[in-house]
């Protein structure tokens, strides 16, 4: 197949828009992909789906964040929302009310249990995913602050690491 | 620095050996980590400087990781285009990682088992590549190579949302497991589409020989899951094993199917393969990747191991058909040749390498 554009070199880039469910498709070469890159990217990108996915200036406490800056790089909500890439570290404690909703919607579940950096430091508790106690503990502090969705994510995570326990031959 | 490049130039990397567990299907498996060191801007707010302060820890923080000892620091800045090409064609660094090389390096392992980008979207990617179906393997290597790196650099981390990172997509985690099979049964039986429907619905992603917005050529997939929150390494990793086990087991049976219904028409199919990648004067790269993947099944499948090659020459093997799906693509060829070369010389030089390397005579 060649390249709509140029018409010379081969197509290796297929791109598939859907505009008032009219579906079109666009095969280019790596070169015109690159120059067009910018206004596909602009025009239907992952911030767009992003942004689709978080409630942005539906709910009181997401407007109040949207003019804040990250104290470190300076970003705000509303670039974030532009972009879709979040600017530092600290871009997260920065707009945690509003991440944690898109990251729920995102991930599914709104809370890591996987590795940890503590846990190369040699500390046993902390090897693998985080302990029973420790979820559990997570748990207890969610329904506290009443962040049922939160719970509710930990008390799946917490039945499937107990549900394993129980099957690993004890060492 | 050329002089670094030249020397991987000499050994395709440990991972395209072509063993392992079902070599014959599975090329490689990967795990790859974002992870991003703490306060520094991502990607999105960067500026020279505080790129060029994330190159300088990690130079600094290698000689603290064990598993980093004897790597190669490479800044692709001071690469040329070939050069940079050739670290793409050889899967260590990804396509939008050469776009705007300034500021840019690659961090490789020995045996290019590792490899790491500094400054791509995130602060750090890592990779782990490895030869056949070897996920348990690759992440074993992944996890103590993160460790070490975790102690040398402060990498950005949430108890809450895990390892941070510019995409919120990528939050958690931060890791994605692939695997790159080589399917030509299932094309061929036409039942490829089915497979690849899928696995999509398991929520994974197929895509072709150099990863994001690749088409599949030469029969090759790459099928990748991410997953960054709400679920541990150890479970992708089995996941992910589990599934390819199932693809891998559709593959066998469509080629049993192939060998029991039609024997001779399969057997023609991948002799004119390996009969115009022995003769042809001029040779496409795509043209290559689909005659090798047919002269690949060949060999997996026994039918041309014996006879093809004459005594003591480049046989047919599967390493050997290997090295030449990496030797033929433009970067290499004309690192080879050692100049660059336009379209049509490097067609003419692909196809005299294949010959050579098939042992034709002339």
């Amino acid at each position: 197949m060649v390249c709509e554009l140029c018409k010379q070199s081969q197509a290796t880039v297929h791109l598939t828009e859907i505009v008032n469910e009219q579906m079109s498709e666009l095969h280019l070469c790596e070169a015109c992909a690159n120059q067009k890159g910018a206004q596909v990217e602009s025009h239907f990108g992952l911030a767009d789906l992003l942004s689709g996915l978080s409630d942005f200036g539906k709910t009181p406490e997401v407007e109040e964040v949207s003019s804040k800056a990250c104290p470190n790089c300076g970003m705000t909500y509303e670039q974030f929302r532009k972009v879709g890439r979040l600017g530092c570290s600290e871009c997260y404690p920065a707009f945690k009310r509003s991440l944690g909703t898109l990251l729920k919607r995102i991930h599914g579940s709104p809370v890591h249990v996987g590795k940890s950096p503590a846990r190369a430091a040699g500390t046993k508790a902390a090897k693998g995913a985080p302990s029973l106690p420790e979820l559990k503990r997570k748990l207890e502090k969610a329904i506290k602050d009443e962040a049922f969705e939160e719970a509710a994510a930990l008390r799946d995570v917490i039945r499937r690491a107990e549900h394993e326990e129980h099957q690993k031959p004890k060492k | 620095m050329a002089d670094e490049l030249d020397a991987l130039l000499k050994h395709p990397g440990e991972w395209l050996r072509g063993v392992g567990p079902v070599a014959d299907i599975v090329m490689s498996s990967r795990i790859r980590l974002a992870r991003n060191l703490e306060k520094i801007p991502f990607a999105t707010r960067a500026t020279d400087e505080s790129q060029a302060k994330v190159l300088t820890l990690v130079k600094e923080a290698l000689g603290r990781v064990p598993s980093l000892e004897r790597a190669l620091f490479l800044e692709l800045g001071g690469l040329t285009e070939v050069d940079r090409q050739f670290l793409v064609e050889r899967h260590l660094v990804s396509r939008e990682h050469v776009v705007n090389p300034e500021h840019k390096a690659v961090v490789i392992g020995e045996g290019e088992a590792i490899s790491i980008m500094v400054n791509e979207e995130d602060h750090l990617r890592i990779q782990v590549l490895q030869s056949g179906l070897s996920l348990p393997e690759a992440w074993a290597m992944m996890d103590t190579l993160d460790d070490e790196l975790s102690q040398a650099l402060p990498y950005a981390f949430s108890p809450e949302w895990g390892y941070l990172t510019c995409c919120p997509t990528n939050v958690g985690t931060g890791m994605r497991g692939s695997v790159m099979l080589h399917l030509p049964a299932l094309v061929i039986t036409k039942q490829i589409n089915k497979v690849l429907h899928a696995i999509t619905k398991l929520g994974l992603t197929a895509r072709g020989f150099y990863g994001e917005g690749t088409e599949a050529t030469g029969n090759f997939f790459q099928i990748s899951n991410q997953v960054a929150l709400g679920r541990s390494e150890d479970e992708l990793v089995e996941n992910l094993q589990r599934i390819m086990k199932q693809v891998i087991e559709n593959e066998q049976s469509a080629r049993q199917t192939l060998l029991s219904s039609g024997r001779v028409q399969l057997e023609d199919r991948l002799w004119r393969a390996y009969g115009l990648l022995k003769h042809a004067r001029t040779m496409s790269s795509v043209e290559t990747l689909d005659l090798l993947s047919a002269v690949r099944l060949g060999v997996d499948l026994g039918l041309m191991a014996n006879g093809a090659a004459p005594a003591g020459g480049n046989g047919l093997d599967r390493t050997a058909v290997n090295e030449l799906f990496l030797y033929s693509q433009p970067a290499h060829l004309q690192k080879l040749e050692g100049k660059a070369l336009s379209v049509q010389e490097r067609d003419a030089k692909r196809a005299e390498l294949i010959r050579k390397r098939l042992g034709a005579k002339q």
